[in-house]
């Protein structure tokens, strides 16, 4: 049995399907309607819900926190001791008795006033994305109306193909306006419904794993592992279960691919496996941390790492997805990989036979291929932090800024030195590791590149010249993202841009940037055009 | 609530005194009418998730799923079906094959060449074999992948270049003549020539094609079909059974989006599903994942255009040949209207003058093209944009000033007519003369607002010194032609009834997608009556109250169903009026129809001793009621005026012109080929605009769809004919961050159109869609910036950041040759 709680409701599930989706759910065995299916694959985000996890704040006191993630690609698993908030609830009543009119929550009432539907099918997911900036805010405190970025992020994963965003945008800039409209009385027990029932089944008694939480009809079972013992005793015992933290890779198989998943063990309620530490050297990072739960981390320690999570995944995925996850399923695609092989990451790797570390470098064997063994889970990623004389470049091309698979990912990290022979404050790359992806079949660095930059001075020109050889590296395939040709020009052609970036690591130089930075386009111009 | 039969509890006082002091201040007027910025009628339900779509109406407990099994090859015939494991899996209650058709196989909507199910021959992968009913969607598209089906593998044609080459058409090639294009090509002054592959693009309604079919107790069906085509629905859902077409009921309250891609495509689905339900006798759903539906549905036509155009000194074109050719796909459906109007709309705002314009419908093994917003006209439009650009750049000239010199009306002394008259420069190819053109002086304000020169100044001043970063401008106009040009569908129905309390119930033949018809309508006739918009009540689209509808579609759907459903209020006004007159007039004091009014949700009488009776809207209709006097009408309209010859091609197909214009500015990374949209700025003509707020959010919502349309949407095909760009992961629409930082959008105030429109407003829909092109023009614009401004190299569309770079490639390239031809 699992149990979560629906809307202020708490509700026992024991034998739904271990390829059931929070979507599917909803609407057919709820006919809780409002939420839409607009692709399937989370990438639409018509379905976005809100999800409550239940934390202990410093009075003692459980308070729970909401974020919005995609009900397509979530399955009902991962919600054990969960609450899950839908459209169809966010609306105060209002009883009809009285003549009183239903009480639209701020996000929405924003949306009305400000002309942000047209169909409507994207409404209720938008809806969502904006009731979790708004809460989140009031939780804080924040009185402030959200900032362009912020509401830029929040809608990150929601496509509308009526309004061009504008009337969204402005709503949610003034929900701030409807405040009165908030989560009053009649609402309390939906966002925070009583949590002593949550605690009950997430304190199951460990020794029967089976009575523990779990699914199971006719053609499926599904875990939910809330100890690594416990997911180790269940790897022993079902080595062929597939292994959930996010799902927003795995339960594509089960919407796209028709495919059946049998056995499931949900892994994201691990408290071990969420943990981030920081040490002198390196960073380490448990497998089940979302995307999310790491931003703050890597944009103080690794700026263009944490820069690139808002533009390979939606707020929705960030808020599901995992670190260990993308490397785990060893897609060629996947842009942490390339990233984390610049870095010289190692990974973790734990069975009941015990546990081994190994360098990222290694894990990767062929296309969907990874030195992981049944039975085996991915359990930590461990980042060397860098030195001052140590630059993390990171280069995303796509063909939309947000939300796209890269057609390259280039990522490096050069050591440098000031050139001892004086010529006018040049720097020199006295070490260089990379990492590429989209350029062959697993994410993987380029060595001979990584020879032809060491010692060269940083400057564009040669740069560019030791960027020729990287057709030795790589013979990059032509596929729906791009050509071969052009994977390899813009990769080489983003070697010299880096050059152009250390030596002048104050102007704005990306496109994308403009997204983070309140510079008007002036303002870059007139930067630029100084030191030109 | 009152009781049907409720008597007023009195008679309204009729001394005017007396009524005075009720009486509500002049000024006020009732909410909502006409050029108000109502809100949606649906916001509400729209953001509690409480608005119903296809797939949220409540399922019957024996209603099947369908999923459909297409064709694994883009040109192959079929030797042999078996669908023995198909059958066998558990959940599944029936397949049917194209044997198991009723009445008519074919479906096209205009000719025919669509299957409702293969017969033998396979024209496009994933096109419709089998359809498979089973408990679940899921298990109905599981049980699909066991089906074994093989094939005599033929020969696929999957390039425009191809099909022009081997004269492969869905129809007959069609032209456009006026003037010698030859002569003045060959005595122009200068002359160049240009090409451009213009890609299809996706609908991308976030609310996939769906239906639900019941069948009904007289052998008929009841049908949801999230169409903006009921009537075609009704229709061919009664040729697939063999039934007769009042059998059949077609409802749709309202899509999740639409933009063209329900006009004909949702059709097949309904056909689909009725046939199953016809043969089991149970309520059928057929809903198509995404992945169907971006393989299965058709999508705008891409285009191969070219053009040779002679010019003068100044750049006023004189002649020109343009050639437009669209991929069709593998069946006519609507091409032959939709590469019409890219011919139509070739000219965009430019006077060609001289003009030959040819339009092929090629034929290729790929699924069968639509309409698409715009219908072929942005497809023509960015030919034009091409050709203008192209002079600027050979002139060495801003583009603007060359788009100003072309515009239509506007004279140069030395382009005269044969008689030796300065020409009027204002009669299209197509022999339409272009009346009241708004155009130059919308672009004159447009030019001010936006500050275009001294962001040209700037611009080329950043151009001159950043490395790789570089900026474009680019100023594009519109002026779009409104009409179906197939003169038949310019008409609409409408049915309003009037309740005995005064409650107003609408419905008409347009259908709802979010383009906020029903609102817009529903303001129509809260104005005709004077009350408050929330006294009218929109009903469903529905073929058993208003028949016989045309599509919505064309940007016609407010000009049209608006003036249906006024005409209705006009008929029951004109019983009210006559009523009322008799009622309240008497031997000693008649009251003149002429002085009966209707304010302010009242009916104000004046009786000829000036008495003023005033009654309230709900009383009123009661007493009307009572008086026997019909509440209820339909109303009609036909579009005047239109007339079009289509093997002269000559005539008038458009009631009137809608026009607009918007300047882009991009940021292009020439090393990378990335670019980013800072600031658009936009004005457009709605007439006068029956509710600024849904007019605007028309705008906005169609330039970014454009703009996708240019930039990063991609549709990618295998050489095998398979659709790779086949979900959100690989064709990627507009998001949150792709809308401009500084979004300006106005509407052209105090210009109600020249003809007499609803309350002279203009169509919408499609019309700034085309503003989009500014988008592409700019990036050209950054990209020549390269070369000084003195070439325009070759940019297809989209322009993904590989395509960019490869036209960077390209300017370096002539930039470089350049050089070297002086050193030679």
């Amino acid at each position: 049995m699992i149990r979560f709680c629906l809307n202020g409701r708490w509700i026992d599930e024991t034998a739904v399907s271990s390829d059931m989706t929070v979507l599917r759910y909803l609407r057919t065995q709820q006919v809780l309607v409002g939420t839409k299916e607009g692709c399937g694959s989370g990438d639409c985000g018509a379905c976005s819900v809100l999800l409550g996890e239940l934390a202990i704040n410093e009075s003692g006191d459980g308070v729970w926190s909401y974020r919005a993630i995609n009900a397509c690609i979530t399955f009902i698993a991962q919600l054990d001791g969960k609450s899950l908030i839908t459209v169809d609830a966010l609306a105060t009543k209002g009883s009809a008795k009285d003549k009183e009119v239903d009480q639209l929550h701020p996000a929405q009432q924003a949306m009305v006033d400000y002309h942000g539907s047209q169909c409507g099918f994207c409404t209720p997911g938008v809806v969502m994305s904006l009731a979790a900036l708004h809460e989140n805010q009031r939780i804080k405190q924040d009185s402030e109306p959200a900032d362009h970025h912020q509401i830029i992020d929040a809608l990150s994963g929601n496509l509308c193909r009526c309004t061009g965003y504008r009337s969204i945008i402005e709503a949610a800039g003034n929900m701030n306006d409807y405040h009165n409209n908030s989560t009053d009385a009649g609402q309390v027990g939906i966002w925070q419904p009583a949590a002593q029932l949550a605690v009950a089944t997430t304190e199951k008694p460990q020794a029967d794993l089976l009575h523990g939480a779990s699914l199971a009809n006719n053609t499926s079972q599904s875990w939910v592992a809330k100890t690594e013992d416990e997911l180790k005793t269940l790897l022993a015992q079902y080595p062929k279960a597939r292994m959930v933290a996010g799902g927003t890779d795995i339960a594509l198989e089960v919407t796209q691919m028709h495919r059946h998943v049998p056995q499931l063990i949900a892994i994201n309620d691990i408290p071990s496996l969420k943990t981030i530490k920081i040490e002198d050297e390196s960073i380490l990072i448990g497998a089940a941390v979302t995307y999310s739960q790491m931003e703050l981390i890597l944009n103080k320690y690794f700026p263009e790492f944490g820069q690139l999570l808002h533009r390979f995944a939606s707020r929705q995925v960030r808020n599901n997805g995992t670190m260990g996850g993308n490397i785990a399923n060893a897609s060629p695609i996947g842009d942490t990989p390339p990233v984390l092989l610049a870095l010289g990451a190692c990974i973790e790797l734990a069975s009941a036979a015990g546990n081994r570390w190994l360098p990222l470098n290694d894990f990767f064997l062929d296309y969907k291929k990874t030195q992981q063994q049944p039975g085996e889970y991915l359990r930590m990623i461990r980042i060397p932090r860098l030195h001052a004389n140590q630059v993390l470049k990171v280069y995303k091309i796509s063909k939309r800024l947000e939300d796209d698979i890269s057609a390259v990912l280039a990522a490096f990290k050069f050591t440098l030195a000031k050139d001892k022979k004086g010529r006018g404050g040049k720097q020199i790359v006295t070490a260089v590791t990379s990492g590429f992806g989209g350029m062959a079949g697993i994410p993987k660095a380029a060595t001979k590149l990584e020879q032809a930059l060491l010692n060269k001075e940083v400057s564009m020109q040669a740069f560019e010249q030791a960027a020729q050889i990287l057709d030795q590296d790589f013979e990059p395939m032509t596929d729906v993202r791009a050509t071969s040709k052009y994977r390899l020009q813009v990769a080489q052609n983003l070697i010299q841009k880096c050059a152009f970036e250390l030596s002048n690591p104050e102007l704005v130089t990306r496109i994308e940037a403009l997204n983070h930075s309140d510079l008007s386009l002036a303002e870059v111009a007139s930067e630029v055009s100084n030191r030109a | 609530m009152r009781k049907l039969i409720d008597i007023p509890d009195k008679e309204p006082t009729n001394v005017a005194g007396k009524e005075l002091r009720n009486r509500p201040a002049k000024t006020k007027k009732s909410k909502g009418q006409t050029g108000q910025s109502m809100k949606h009628e649906s916001a509400e339900k729209h953001v509690m998730g409480s608005a119903v779509y296809v797939d949220d109406i409540p399922e019957y407990p024996n209603q099947l799923h369908i999923a459909v099994g297409g064709s694994a090859h883009a040109h192959a015939k079929i030797k042999s079906i078996d669908l023995t494991s198909v059958r066998e899996t558990l959940g599944v209650v029936d397949v049917i094959t194209v044997e198991d058709v009723p009445g008519h196989v074919d479906i096209g909507p205009v000719f025919s060449g669509d299957p409702v199910l293969v017969e033998e021959l396979c024209e496009y992968i994933g096109q419709p074999i089998f359809a498979v009913a089973a408990d679940t969607m899921e298990i109905a598209k599981a049980a699909v992948l066991k089906a074994n089906i093989e094939y005599d593998i033929l020969e696929p044609i999957l390039t425009v270049e191809k099909a022009l080459a081997d004269e492969f058409f869905v129809r007959p090639t069609h032209q456009h003549i006026r003037g010698d294009a030859a002569k003045a090509l060959a005595e122009a002054p200068h002359r160049i020539q240009g090409q451009q592959h213009v890609n299809g693009q996706e609908h991308f309604y976030l609310e996939g094609q769906v239906c639900s079919v019941i069948p009904t107790e007289d052998g008929g069906m009841k049908v949801y079909s999230s169409t903006q085509h009921p009537t075609e629905v009704q229709k061919l859902v009664a040729e697939v059974l063999g039934i007769s077409i009042n059998k059949v009921q077609v409802e749709i309250r309202r899509m999740g989006g639409g933009f063209g891609g329900k006009e004909t495509q949702a059709a097949p689905l309904a056909c689909i599903a009725a046939i199953v339900a016809n043969k089991i006798g149970r309520p059928v759903k057929y809903r198509m994942s995404r992945h169907d539906d971006m393989v299965m549905t058709g999508k705008r036509h891409p285009f191969f255009n070219s053009y040779d155009v002679g010019f003068d000194q100044q750049g006023i074109m004189l002649g020109s040949e343009i050639m437009v050719a669209g991929n069709c796909g593998n069946s006519p459906d609507l091409s032959d209207a939709i590469v019409d109007r890219a011919m139509f709309h070739s000219d965009n705002a430019y006077y060609l003058n001289n003009a030959t314009v040819t339009g092929h419908r090629c034929k290729t093994h790929t699924t069968s093209n639509t309409a698409y917003r715009g219908f072929g006209g942005p497809q023509g439009v960015i030919l034009a944009e091409l050709m203008v650009d192209d002079i600027a750049r050979y002139l060495g000239e801003d583009p603007l000033t060359i788009r100003k010199r072309n515009l239509y009306g506007i004279k140069h002394d030395h382009i005269r007519t044969a008689n030796d008259e300065v020409d009027e420069r204002n009669q299209t190819h197509y022999g339409q003369t272009v009346e009241r053109n708004v155009l130059p002086e919308l672009i004159q304000e447009l030019e001010k607002t936006s500050d275009y020169w001294q962001r040209r100044e700037e611009i080329k001043a950043f151009n001159a010194s950043s490395p790789f970063l570089k900026k474009g401008l680019a100023l594009t106009p519109v002026k779009f032609g409104i009409s179906f040009t197939v003169q038949f569908l310019n008409q609409a129905g409408a049915l309003v009834h009037v309740y005995t309390d005064g409650s107003i119930h609408l419905n008409h033949g347009g259908t709802e997608m979010g383009q906020g018809l029903f609102l817009k309508v529903a303001q129509v006739v809260a104005e005709e009556f004077q009350v408050d918009l929330d006294t009218i009540q929109v009903s469903a689209t529905n073929t058993e109250k208003v028949p016989n509808t045309s599509p919505t579609a064309a940007s016609s759907g407010t000009d049209l169903n608006g003036m249906a459903a006024r005409d209705a209020c006009l008929r029951i006004k004109a019983g009210m009026v006559k009523f009322a007159a008799e009622h309240y007039g008497s031997e000693n004091d008649k009251a003149q129809q002429s002085n009966v009014r209707f304010d302010n949700n009242n009916v104000i009488i004046v009786k000829d001793s000036g008495e003023e009776v005033i009654v309230s809207f709900a009383d009123f209709v009661q007493q009307a009621y009572m008086g026997r006097v019909p509440l209820s009408s339909t109303g009609y309209y036909k579009t005047p005026k239109i007339h079009y010859d289509r093997n002269a091609g000559k005539g008038r197909p458009f009631y009137y012109y809608a026009n607009g214009a918007s300047v882009s500015e991009v940021l292009v990374d020439t090393l990378t080929g990335e670019h980013r949209l800072v600031r658009t700025d936009i004005l457009h003509d709605v007439g006068r605009s029956l509710n600024p707020a849904i007019d605007k959010g028309q705008i906005e919502g169609a330039f970014i769809q454009g703009m996708g349309w240019l930039t990063t949407e991609e549709l990618k095909w295998n050489d095998q004919g398979r659709l790779m760009s086949n979900g959100p992961a690989t064709y990627k629409i507009p998001t949150v961050v792709d809308t401009p930082f500084e979004f300006n959008v106005n509407l052209l105030k105090d210009r109600p159109n020249g003809e007499e429109t609803i309350y002279r407003s203009k169509a919408v829909g499609e019309p700034p869609f085309m503003l989009g092109i500014s988008v592409w023009s700019a990036i050209r614009d950054a990209v020549a910036s390269l070369a000084g401004y003195n070439y325009g190299a070759p940019m297809n569309t989209p322009a993904t950041p590989e395509q960019v770079l490869r036209s960077v490639q390209d300017t370096k390239d002539f930039v470089r040759n350049s050089a070297e031809g002086e050193k030679d």
